[in-house]
């Protein structure tokens, strides 16, 4: 014995009569056919942990919004992540809209973010770690830019939701979400 | 019950039964006439749903069975499944309210189904069914086929072996209704189809045989929505092994036709086996 | 253990301080195997492939399945309707469980047709009966864990037989449910240990493959091995005849999976647990049918859980009982029709086991089990008066007069 375990079949066949090469043949396609199926058969079970279809089929939530009073903010449960509604004031709307694009970590104006100025919505997890941010309350903590403040890393997130100071990368991401009617929008 | 008895009850109540002892009456004890056998679309290896029939059934259900029969574990989303589109599907959905909440004062409240919604039952629980049908349970429809011997044979079967009067020498106990296929022939729920008991859309001629045939390949759809794709992909698989243990046979032989040669014994393996052989006899421990 | 020599430097580096790559090749490559062995023998590596099998979609099936009484029906149903490709591992799951019987006993079988069970491989024996009763305890649980009418009244019924227990089985039986009947906190642990038991399972395969590669395996002529051209290496001609055997098992296999998923399974089993009704007609899964059916032939309580429990008791003694020198049915003409009895009996006993309890069928089973039994306590006897034939002097001239015969042709 002079090699690995395949020796057994390797150092058998290298002085093997003449039908070496039909084995070796025959041996290559077996084998690369065996593999391929255990391969294909593992599909099945790495796809099995994706969210299944009732987990999909709950992907859209709809929230009336007449209740909040201006400069309050709500959060609803979309797939499982808290989402952010905030009614803006002028003052806010005001100061998303004023910030110079250069200044920004992830450049979006104010107006791509919300559909309708008075309504900001944001999914409610910190692009850092997955924290949630404070701000929702009168009383929290909203951060340097009147807007959210996590309390993980110290991320400070403006009135739009745009990332303004802190290690998190991106802005707080906005959900689709369309309005039905004046007061009531459909997320998802 | 107590424990022991449990046992004994259920370890001997399928002799009972099939003595007939149960109830003194022979008839009533279990037998039903052979099925009657159907040869349905998702028959065989190759067999798959007729879809128009599928959403014939569906009408069958939701107007008339769906009145006491819940199907609990299907969605309306599956309805677009068997070729209904979405629009169609959320309308029939919005005919039934399903139960939510709690909202912000705490309170379950009710509200227009949804896609995501599973089919609103007809009973909110198992007693409330009972005390509304003379004290028997509808089941549930959602696995039906599968739970019953012949699946959808025997809804087909059941469907249409109502008799008016039970056969001479039969005693029908109040209430209940002769059927052939039935086990004990001794049915609560009265003929529930009949012919034009629904009309079709599609213009199918709504006889009873014909929804007793829509309404059981619906239910079979209900019981086996996976059954299109699951064998579709066994097609493939079985295929895959064939043609995969074909050259496993043909690679056997090749590799065993050596086993006989005997240059193979004396190769270089020999040193090997008699050591090994050796060991054996002499009950050798080997160091590692 | 030989060393590997090969030029991989980070390989040989591994080898020298974990010498894995010298024990696969030991085990698996080079590993001395009779000549002769036959189809029969393909049944053991199947075996550890089902097991694997299991393992590996019970695993996934476990990621949504909930064992809690108000929800393990309904999760069962969401798998096979929501869960992506959730059918498929279930399918893979409950009709494996009915191959993987399938296989132990034929493998069982095997050995008690070749005497692989005798002398030096007695431990072996009885560690791989040690496997069977883990299987039958592993599937037990899984059966209940969908939680329809037969689970549910399976459970009942097999956990009281420790009532049959003089004085403390009514307590043991409380104290298996965790409450006073099969309920919340019994599938709760029963889910546990269906996940555990396997994982010791597979620990004894290991112990049994170790008793194997002590003593090697046996042979279809049972006779020892005497020289190297007795032997072959395992690789390539087991391995690929055993790749080959997995082939057209799982061509058998993928059928039930795909086309006849439930042609195993109770379609009483598709009605919800209802503890206030028994289904009329409750048979165990068909892999305890014969043991169901001694069970039952004897009318005291405690004498058919005795004679049932019995019945794998003296499977681990049978290496005591056969007595006789030689290993193989082929050369024992009486063992050999005794066997063949054996078989028919015990798929007889499995009919009857799905029969009624009663009338002829009592009557019946009650020969049956006595056969059972017989078998196993005559063979002392056996052993001692049987004539036996000539065996063959060696493997390889087995062989080699097979292969001339061949030739001739």
């Amino acid at each position: 014995m002079s090699d690995t375990s395949d020796t057994a079949s390797t150092g058998t066949t290298a002085d093997e009569i003449e039908s070496a090469p039909r084995r070796d043949f025959l041996l290559i396609s077996t084998t690369t056919l065996g593999l391929a199926g255990v391969g294909m058969a593992a599909w099945p079970f790495i796809y099995s942990i994706n969210p299944a279809k009732d987990v999909l089929a709950l992907s859209s939530t709809e929230v009336d919004l007449s209740a909040i009073e201006e400069g309050q903010a709500i959060t609803v449960m979309w797939r499982g992540k808290p989402v952010f509604i905030r009614h803006r004031t002028e003052d806010d709307i005001a100061s998303a809209a004023s910030v110079d694009l250069s200044e920004l970590r992830d450049p979006e104006t104010d107006k791509e973010r919300v559909k309708k100025p008075k309504w900001l919505i944001a999914i409610g997890i910190c692009t850092h770690l997955g924290c949630i941010p404070s701000g929702q309350k009168l009383g929290d903590k909203k951060g340097d830019f009147g807007g959210w403040f996590c309390p993980c890393h110290g991320s400070h997130y403006d009135t739009s939701g745009r990332i303004r100071k802190g290690p998190a990368p991106f802005n707080l991401p906005v959900p689709e979400h369309a309005f039905t009617d004046e007061t009531s929008i459909l997320i998802g | 019950m107590h424990p022991r008895k449990l046992v004994i009850a259920s370890a001997f109540a399928s002799s009972l039964i099939a003595a007939g002892l149960v109830s003194g009456n022979a008839i009533a004890a279990g037998g039903s006439d052979p099925l009657p056998h159907n040869k349905w679309s998702f028959d065989g290896i190759f067999g798959s749903f007729d879809k128009p029939q599928l959403q014939r059934g569906a009408q069958v259900y939701l107007e008339v069975c769906s009145s006491c029969h819940s199907l609990e574990m299907v969605y309306y989303r599956n309805l677009m499944d068997i070729g209904f589109d979405k629009e169609t599907v959320k309308e029939i959905a919005s005919e039934y309210e399903a139960k939510d909440g709690p909202d912000d004062e705490g309170e379950m409240f009710l509200r227009q189904a949804r896609l995501s919604d599973r089919f609103v039952s007809p009973f909110d629980n198992e007693n409330a069914a009972r005390s509304a049908n003379g004290g028997s349970f509808p089941p549930d429809f959602s696995v039906i086929t599968k739970a019953r011997k012949g699946g959808a044979d025997y809804i087909y079967g059941l469907m249409i072996g109502y008799l008016e009067d039970a056969p001479e020498g039969f005693e029908l106990s109040d209430g209940t209704h002769y059927n052939k296929y039935f086990p004990g022939h001794q049915i609560f729920m009265s003929a529930p189809l009949y012919d034009e008991a629904v009309e079709y859309e599609d213009g199918t001629e709504p006889t009873l045989d014909q929804h007793a045939k829509d309404v059981s390949a619906f239910l079979a759809w209900a019981a086996s929505p996976e059954l299109e794709e699951r064998k579709r992909l066994g097609i493939k698989v079985i295929l895959y092994l064939l043609v995969l243990t074909a050259m496993l046979y043909a690679l056997k032989r090749r590799i065993w036709s050596r086993i006989y040669l005997d240059e193979y014994t004396n190769d270089s393996y020999l040193g090997e086996f008699e050591q090994d052989i050796n060991d054996v006899k002499n009950n050798v421990k080997r160091p590692n | 253990m030989k060393r590997i020599q090969t030029n991989n430097r980070i390989l040989m580096w591994i080898d020298e301080r974990l010498p894995i790559f010298s024990y696969a090749e030991e085990n698996l490559a080079s590993y001395p195997t009779p000549k002769n062995l036959n189809y029969w023998w393909n049944y053991g590596s199947l075996a550890g492939i089902v097991l694997a099998i299991m393992i590996v979609t019970g695993i996934f099936l476990a990621m949504n399945y909930q064992p809690h009484a108000d929800v393990a029906f309904q999760s069962v149903e969401r798998i096979v309707r929501d869960v992506n490709y959730g059918w498929l591992l279930r399918n893979l799951h409950s009709n494996g469980a009915s191959m993987f019987f399938i296989v132990v006993y034929i493998h069982m079988f095997r050995g008690l047709y070749f005497g692989s069970y005798k002398a030096p491989r007695e431990l072996l024996w009885m560690v791989g009966i040690t496997i069977y009763v883990l299987m039958m305890a592993t599937a037990f649980m899984g059966y209940v864990l969908p939680w329809g009418q037969m689970s549910f009244w399976g459970a009942t019924v097999i956990t009281n037989l420790f009532t049959a227990i003089p004085v403390i089985g009514e307590y043991i039986v409380i104290w298996v449910w965790g409450g006073f009947s099969v309920d919340a906190p019994t599938i709760n642990r029963f889910f546990v240990w269906h996940y555990l038991l396997p994982m010791i399972l597979f620990m004894v395969v290991v112990i049994h493959l170790w008793a194997l590669h002590v003593n090697k395996s046996s042979n279809p002529l049972g006779i020892e091995v005497k020289s190297s051209a007795d032997m072959i290496p395992f690789h390539p001609f087991y391995t690929i005849k055993d790749m080959y055997g997995l082939g057209i098992f799982m061509i058998v296999y993928m059928y039930f999976v795909f086309f006849a998923p439930d042609f195993f399974g109770e379609p009483d089993n598709y009605i919800p647990a209802n503890p206030m009704v028994t289904p009329p007609h409750i048979v165990p899964e068909w892999y305890f049918l014969p043991f169901y059916a001694i069970l039952r032939a004897i009318p005291d309580k405690l004498g058919g859980v005795a004679a049932m429990g019995m019945a794998i008791v003296i499977l681990y003694v049978l290496p005591w009982l056969d007595t006789s020198k030689v290993r193989v049915a082929t050369y024992r003409p009486i063992y050999k029709q005794l066997f063949w009895i054996f078989v028919v009996n015990i798929i007889l006993l499995g009919w009857l086991g799905q029969k009624p309890a009663e009338g002829t069928y009592l009557i019946m089973s009650r020969l049956s089990t006595a056969y059972y039994f017989i078998f196993f306590l005559i063979l002392p006897l056996v052993g001692k008066f049987e004539k036996t034939k000539q065996l063959p002097v060696s493997i390889f001239e087995e062989v080699a007069k097979k292969h001339r015969a061949k030739e001739d042709k």
